[in-house]
């Protein structure tokens, strides 16, 4: 632990005094579909990808559905009128025709852009050991270690090659964790969802290096729109890890992902997130609207989901990873720590359905607002008859700097088994005057000293990331709370 | 080391200190006693720039420089040390964390390299072995959890890593059993040097006892209202505050 203490301390010294870094945009040309939504365009998308017919078929379902649908409204955020005409739905660098096959092939400036990012694209980079999928506004772009995970058997690719090579696969899963009908974004999203990654791990085996994929939004004016898919077979393991970044720009885009993650028998997946979108300026200005629907089933017994994340990025953040536990004996998790600064509005928690016997959920939600931002936590808690035994622990903290911000808890419980047992927690508190002035007066800095409080604030959930991210999202946290103190 | 002259203060919109003369010279321990509520703590938390102690009048110099211009971390980097009469938890924070940021933060300050992980550690277990410290509270939070006399060897913990020129230790004493009370004095003794001065606030004689002061203050109605030599804190603790109170009427 100390030796993780270190660097982390390091590292956060190492960012103080800088802004959000990513805002670069790259200059590449781009392929992309005019601004418009219509059956054509759906049509379009679906073409350009080659996708098979049932494929198509499903995408125009989900449009037609989108059609009779209207944005959700209860979510504690105010949201900038979309007009989802005026976005494109495709948006790709202009690469050879059938798009880039190995890392020599990507466009030189793609790379150097993952390389600002800090993504490991070149295998001996920051993170060696992990496999990366980056996805770049709506293609993918490379994908690494692709020989080490094809003999363990381990299929992890972006979404649009495994509909080339792996279509049974998808025809069997894709939507059956979240429907299209979902909701608004869900059905948006399946209509005219471009890329992403998708995972399969075979029975038995566990994944020999985390999995992740680096989301980027470079284009203006384009919305994106990614499918992660991942299913762990029975007796299986894996860990994936997604961080996202986008360049500033003054209108908001919207990114409106999907993913869904299926957990056989004994199976286990863990899945983690930075969530660094550029969140607008100190005014509101600008800034990613990201609604995002994750949700995973522990299909069979005895499977585990867990979901880490750290969000600090985002103008809006609407995301709710859930667990539906269907199978005996399974377990959902969700550990959560959210940050609002400014402008920003975040409306993030879980739903734990607990639908087979001894299910069990733990909930850990830690919530910083800071300077104007919005903070709620929205968590249902719902235990099914069939749930003979199931339990749940939530806990729930908000921390508030300033004044002019706000925390909101909104815990939702169902039960419809009186065998089930449900425990809350929930606090809220500042950061102390004693707090600050202890660490003071042992010589550490003001700024230093805030960083250190809202880390130990998150430390129950830092600590379920890997290592690496955990620094990476230490690093965040402190940029993001940069000038919020005093 | 130390000269306060005419030290006025107010916490809130109440006058505590109330024109308070006190020297401190390097190499000396001084002890200050005082009736509860006398103005004890304002002056250690005064001296150290808390945030809501406010000087309305006087002066005070640390190593010939203006204390009081100082913030208050810088007042820390500068090598005076707060024992605070009841330390604060800050959960999740490592200790040993909180450790190595306040020594790095002090290196920082005179133009030295951050200190080196195995030294660091080395240093640190060295002066638990003094505190007779288990290793085990370096990894838990700072001071999450521990007893009132967990919490007083914590603060000497840190006062012996960090090394100050001037440490102010506020009732350091109080809550510690028999044994921890001689580990404390121990601890604070092994730092008693030419070059630094020590000031024990205490109720009691007992922590006398193991460490000798060259000087002992009364502190009352916001002064120092008598100074004399270790038989004073024997003198109190026999007679109590009255006739010092009396006296100085
Ligand atoms: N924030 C505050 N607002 C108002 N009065 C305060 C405040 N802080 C301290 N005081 C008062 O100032 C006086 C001095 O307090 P201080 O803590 O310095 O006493 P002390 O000598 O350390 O006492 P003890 O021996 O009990 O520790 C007390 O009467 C106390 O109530
Ligand atoms: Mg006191």
């Amino acid at each position: 632990m100390s030796q993780n203490a270190e660097i982390q301390n390091a590292e956060i010294h190492d960012v103080i005094g800088r802004g959000y870094q990513h805002g670069f945009v790259t200059d590449i040309e781009s392929e992309s579909l005019p601004p418009g939504l219509d059956e054509d365009v759906v049509r379009a998308i679906s073409r350009i990808k080659r996708e098979p017919a049932f494929l198509t078929e499903w995408r125009l379902r989900a449009f037609r559905h989108w059609k009779t649908l209207s944005e959700p409204v209860w979510a504690h955020v105010h949201v900038n009128p979309i007009d989802y005409q005026d976005i494109s739905y495709y948006s790709a660098p202009k690469t050879k025709k059938d798009g880039p096959k190995s890392l020599e092939e990507v466009d030189p400036k793609l790379l150097e852009t993952y390389e600002k990012l800090g993504v490991p694209l070149h295998e001996r980079a920051r993170l060696a050991g992990v496999a990366v999928d980056a996805v770049f506004d709506s293609v993918s772009v490379a994908t690494t270690f692709k020989d080490r995970l094809e003999k363990a058997g381990v299929i992890f690719c972006p979404f649009s090659d495994a509909v080339q090579r792996h279509p049974e696969l998808l025809e069997q899963h894709l939507g059956s964790v979240v429907p299209y009908t979902d909701n608004f974004y869900a059905c948006l999203n399946s209509a005219v969802f471009s890329d992403g990654s998708f995972v399969y791990i075979p029975k038995g085996v566990r994944c020999p290096m985390e999995l992740s994929t680096y989301f980027r939004i470079n284009a203006a004016k384009t919305g994106q729109f990614e499918r992660t898919l991942i299913v762990a077979d029975e007796g299986s393991h894996v860990s994936y890890l997604e961080g996202c970044t986008a360049p500033m720009r003054d209108e908001n885009q919207l990114h409106a992902a999907v993913v869904e993650l299926i957990a056989m028998a004994d199976a286990q997946i863990k899945y983690s997130t930075v969530q660094n979108w550029y969140p607008g300026d100190e005014n509101g200005v600008g800034g990613i609207y990201n609604f995002v629907t994750k949700r995973g089933e522990c299909r069979g017994r005895n499977s585990r989901i867990s979901w880490t994340q750290v969000e600090t990025g985002s103008a809006i953040t609407w995301k709710y990873p859930s667990c539906v536990l269907r199978g005996d004996n399974s377990v959902g998790e969700f550990y959560s720590v959210a940050l609002a600064n400014h402008r920003q509005q975040a409306d993030t928690g879980t739903k734990m359905i607990h639908i087979g016997a001894n299910t069990r959920s733990t909930i850990v939600s830690k919530g910083i607002s800071a300077g104007r931002g919005q903070n709620t936590y929205r968590g249902l808690v719902k235990i099914l008859p069939t749930a003979t035994g199931a339990r749940n622990f939530t806990q729930c903290d908000s921390l508030l700097m300033g004044a002019g911000c706000g925390a909101h808890t909104f815990p939702y419980v169902e039960v419809k088994n009186p065998s089930a047992t449900v425990e809350h927690e929930a606090s809220t508190s500042r950061i102390s005057e004693d707090q600050l002035f202890y660490c003071l007066q042992r010589g550490i800095s003001e700024e230093d000293a805030v960083n250190m409080i809202v880390n130990g604030f998150c430390k129950s959930v830092f600590k379920e990331l890997p290592m690496e991210f955990a620094v990476e999202a230490q690093n965040l946290l402190a940029v993001s709370l940069e000038g919020s103190v005093g | 080391m130390l000269v306060i002259k005419d030290l006025h203060a107010k916490v809130g919109d109440r006058k505590v200190l109330d024109g308070l003369n006190l020297e401190v010279p390097a190499g000396e321990v001084h002890a200050i006693m005082g009736p509860n509520g006398s103005g004890k703590s304002t002056l250690a938390y005064t001296l150290a720039g808390r945030p809501g102690y406010e000087v309305t009048a006087g002066s005070v110099s640390y190593q010939g420089r203006d204390l009081l211009a100082l913030a208050p971390e810088e007042r820390a980097q500068a090598g005076l040390f707060l024992g605070f009469q009841y330390p604060v938890e800050i959960p999740g924070v490592n200790n040993v964390y909180l450790l190595k940021a306040a020594l790095n933060a002090a290196r920082k300050h005179r133009g030295e390299a951050e200190v080196d992980a195995f030294e660091f550690l080395t240093l640190v277990r060295e002066k638990m072995k003094v505190m007779q410290m288990d290793e085990a509270f370096l990894s838990r939070g700072v001071n999450e959890g521990f007893s009132g006399g967990e919490k007083k060897r914590n603060e000497i913990l840190q006062m012996l890593v960090l090394e100050p020129s001037l440490a102010l230790l506020d009732e350091t004493d109080s809550g510690l059993d028999i044994d921890a009370l001689k580990v404390v004095a121990n601890g604070v003794n092994t730092l008693r040097s030419p070059t630094r001065a020590i000031v024990l606030v205490t109720h009691y004689q007992r922590l006398l006892d193991y460490i000798q002061p060259d000087r002992v203050h009364v502190l009352a109605r916001g002064r120092i209202i008598r100074s004399g030599g270790p038989e004073l804190a024997r003198e109190l603790e026999a007679r109590g505050y009255d006739w010092v109170l009396n006296e100085a009427a």
